[in-house]
């Protein structure tokens, strides 16, 4: 890997290379949002992975940007932590400035025209900003690639294809908050079942016109009982040798 | 995977695009709209990276009205065409200076519009930043039928039913074809009376019952 700076090169050596390119795979995470009749529901698991190692089983992939917006963390870490948080703090000075809370589009906006002039430089984000504003519900799906892209209904990080199938086939507009809640926490639980870099704990989050609520954050080893069907094991049987 | 295409008929031009946002495997969205409304007498289709394509037509959308409000009249389809194709330029060798950055933009654009003293024309601008004024092209997978197909069938002054029967044609044969077809398209015209959305073309509708439809 070469890289040009101010007409200097600068050769990667092996190790930062092989650092750079597990860097950007640390896409074990399953996170996922929906729009629906009473406002929004965010989800995650809690795992965070180093390659085969299980660095943690209680991570926080929902962050808290204001009492009115989320933001999930899918890639890397750092990367996410850090942009939110800094994108918390351009929404704060927005209030501050505009004596009124940036709407969902907006704050999705910011983040992704910084994403945008970074591009290309190693950052690993897949994030969904999700929240209430003056339009009512809201959520974008934004990436380090300069992506942006509004919707109803989005999944990201390497147990996505799994959520996807449990959310496409659950989801309708009119649930109750219980019902969608019930769905995120199975999507997410099926997700962690098949992908061996997802799991922990399932949170799930709803964001209403008050704000958002933390809900409920199941281990899934437990949910397991709960949402795997029950299997009769088949009885062993003597076998006699002739 | 990505198609864009577009003609030049009887007093209109068209384009038509797929509306799927993809990553990897997945499809993130099917309605995703990749043709902007320039101004009042302007259609650009855009295919490519999912970042470089908002950004740059919105700085390309951004400027063209910019133009106007200094100006007090709009570029002509040729103009807007040209400056796109300039942008374009100068940023493919800007990046050969600038640090990190590889390609700057990577989109392809099919620039349809109309002006009252020319008429209806088409621009080709890919992303390498070639222009040429065309009567019919395309970007993406989707061109290698829709090129043939458009080669075959296309004639010079076809009415809006001609052509739209053309364009059904050409996504049939692309959904049943093409191995990473889209399921979605839609097709928007410009004529003398302005640049609207025509027709969806829609084999996955998104699965709810919202009320509120949103694009």
């Amino acid at each position: 890997m070469t890289i040009f700076v101010g007409g200097f090169v600068f050769q990667f050596d092996g190790f930062q290379k092989k650092a750079a390119e597990t860097m950007k795979h640390a896409h074990g995470t399953t996170t996922l949002a929906f729009i629906f009749k009473e406002g929004v529901i965010v989800a995650a698991d809690s795992r965070a992975s180093m390659g085969g190692y299980i660095s943690s089983q209680s991570v926080k992939k929902i962050i808290e940007i204001n009492p009115y917006m989320l933001g999930t963390m899918a890639g890397g870490a750092a990367d996410c932590q850090f942009w939110h948080r800094n994108l918390g703090i351009k929404c704060r000075l927005h209030e501050l400035a505009n004596k009124r809370r940036i709407s969902v589009t907006g704050a999705s906006k910011l983040l992704a025209n910084i994403l945008y002039s970074y591009r290309g430089m190693g950052l690993s984000i897949g994030t969904m900003i999700a929240g209430w504003d003056e339009t009512g519900p809201g959520l974008y799906y934004v990436d380090s690639e300069g992506g942006r892209l509004k919707g109803k209904r989005f999944s990201v990080g390497s147990g996505s294809p799994y959520a996807y199938g449990v959310l496409d086939d659950g989801y309708r507009f009119d649930m109750s908050v219980e019902e969608a809640a019930e769905l995120a926490r199975r999507a997410i639980y099926h997700a962690t079942f098949r992908d061996g870099a997802s799991g922990g704990v399932a949170s799930v989050y709803y964001v209403g016109p008050d704000g958002w609520k933390k809900l409920s954050g199941d281990d899934v080893g437990e949910l397991h009982y709960k949402y795997y069907p029950a299997v009769v094991e088949q009885e062993m049987a003597e076998v006699t040798i002739a | 995977m990505e198609c864009v295409f577009g003609l030049v008929g009887d007093g209109f031009a068209l384009v038509v695009a797929d509306t799927s946002a993809v990553h990897s495997i997945l499809v993130h969205k099917s309605n995703e709209d990749k043709i902007m409304i320039l101004d009042s007498h302007k259609l650009l289709g855009a295919s490519g990276e999912s970042g470089d394509r908002v950004q740059f037509t919105e700085y390309i959308q951004k400027n063209v009205h910019l133009y106007k409000f200094r100006n007090g009249i709009s570029l002509s389809t040729a103009a807007a065409a040209n400056f796109t194709r300039g942008e374009l330029a100068t940023a493919l060798r800007k990046a050969q200076r600038q640090v990190f950055v590889a390609n700057p933009y990577s989109v392809n654009l099919l620039l349809a519009g109309y002006d009252k003293d020319i008429g209806p024309s088409l621009y080709y601008i890919d992303y390498i930043a070639t222009l040429h004024k065309i009567d019919k092209g395309a970007f993406g997978y989707g061109s290698y039928f829709s090129l043939s197909m458009m080669d075959r069938h296309y004639h010079s002054g076809m009415s809006v039913e001609e052509a739209i029967n053309l364009v059904d044609k050409i996504i049939m044969e692309i959904r049943s074809r093409l191995v990473v077809a889209p399921p979605n398209f839609v097709i928007k015209i410009v004529d003398k009376d302005g640049a609207r959305e025509y027709a969806w073309r829609e084999s996955i509708k998104d699965v709810d019952a919202s009320p509120a439809a949103m694009a």
